[in-house]
């Protein structure tokens, strides 16, 4: 890695490792996602509305329902997108142990994807009758 | 992981009160952060008082008075005393501001006004921050026009509403206000760039003389150099000129957007 010695000059050290020429995919990805995370909300509220006071049957015959698997299914794999660039950017602004943030990072995307892909199988098991 | 504490050796002890001046009807009470290389000692903030009767109006004019009449030895840097050379960039009753535009009056809600370095900046003595990386990162977005055709015979030609884009943007005198008051600038002012110089870097994006407009963005484009500001607004509210260092950042972004959407 680069020194950061007080030998280098301040130019030297702001321009460190040079532009890393991205950023911009991140940004856009997480205000489309919470964008479309409004949508879903709604949508999913208004699920879960519905079924307040019905017998499990009913929750599940509601779920299987393609309309209502496919709106679920959105909800959660943009859910957990917006989460893990959220907090990817939580880690990269307090961890500042280089080993430990990319350890973080690591971690924070195999958990969005074990929760996203958990809530998906469900989903699917529901829809297609398993 | 970000630091809450602050280190052994910078940790604030009490430091002296010096006595209140003779006869004086109104009195005025200052605590001031003090440090001094040359010694071993923590940091303290001593207390002084004031005689507002023999004073001006403005927190740099104590200054002057208690450094005067009180305590030589109270570092700080002033110079224009109007606001426009930035020297005296302070933190004053909690927030950032130039003590030759404050009023004493405006920041003793406490009954007293309490003065610190800037923010987060190592300091080089008493209320002076050493502001090197500060100017570095200025010195990084390239604050010149840059042109590939070759210069005109006389000036480079702006339509009235083109200057009119760098309204807001050019009368930045930086003074470190912005930059010190952000929490993103405070936890990754190694990388990201701050309010200060990202303000100067639209200054130059959005000037239609310049050619180098791609270029600078490609500069610019980095989860840390630009994306670190999370519109916290701490600049928008600390800036001693009245500007908006949130929304020049935020229209960087939308250049970003725009070039690749």
């Amino acid at each position: 890695m680069l020194s950061n010695s007080s030998m280098r000059t301040p130019l030297g050290r702001v321009r460190g490792l040079g532009s890393a020429k991205s950023g911009t995919g991140h940004f856009w990805l997480q205000r489309v996602t919470a964008v479309a995370n409004v949508i879903l909300t709604i949508g999913f509220l208004c699920v879960v509305l519905s079924l307040i006071g019905k017998p499990y049957g009913a929750a599940i015959a509601t779920l299987a329902k393609p309309h209502v698997a496919i709106l679920m299914l959105l909800f959660v794999v943009s859910g957990a997108v917006h989460m893990r660039l959220g907090m990817q950017v939580v880690i990269e602004d307090y961890v500042h142990h280089e080993g430990l943030k990319i350890l973080a990072v690591m971690a924070n995307t195999f958990f969005a994807i074990a929760v996203g892909a958990a809530c998906a199988f469900a989903l699917l098991k529901i829809s297609f009758g398993g | 992981m970000a630091e809450f504490n602050l280190p052994q050796n910078s940790r604030l002890t009490e430091g002296k009160a010096w006595p209140k001046p003779a006869g004086a009807k109104k009195v005025t009470e200052f605590k001031i952060y003090r440090w001094n290389p040359d010694d071993t000692a923590n940091p303290r903030t001593d207390t002084y008082y004031v005689d507002r009767d023999d004073c001006g109006p403005m927190v740099l004019d104590a200054l002057i008075w208690i450094k005067n009449k009180v305590d030589p030895t109270l570092t700080f840097r002033r110079s224009c005393r109007e606001g426009i050379c930035g020297s005296c960039a302070m933190n004053m009753d909690g927030k950032n501001g130039l003590a030759c535009t404050t009023g004493i009056d405006e920041c003793g809600a406490r009954g007293k006004v309490a003065i610190y370095p800037l923010p987060h900046m190592p300091v080089v003595k008493d209320l002076v921050p050493d502001l090197t990386r500060f100017y570095a990162q200025h010195a990084s977005i390239e604050p010149w026009l840059k042109t590939t055709t070759p210069a005109p015979e006389k000036e480079w030609k702006q339509a009235k509403d083109d200057r009119e884009k760098l309204d807001g943007l050019y009368e930045c005198i930086l003074c470190a206000c912005c930059s010190t008051s952000c929490p993103s600038y405070w936890w990754n002012g190694d990388r990201y760039l701050g309010p200060a110089a990202l303000l100067q870097a639209y200054r130059w994006l959005i000037d239609s003389r310049d050619e180098a407009t791609g270029e600078r963005l490609d500069n610019l484009e980095d989860p840390f150099r630009l994306y670190r500001c999370h519109t916290i607004m701490n600049c928008a509210n600390a800036c001693p000129k009245g500007l908006n260092p949130a929304k020049a950042i935020a229209e960087v972004k939308k250049m970003m957007v725009a070039r690749q959407v």
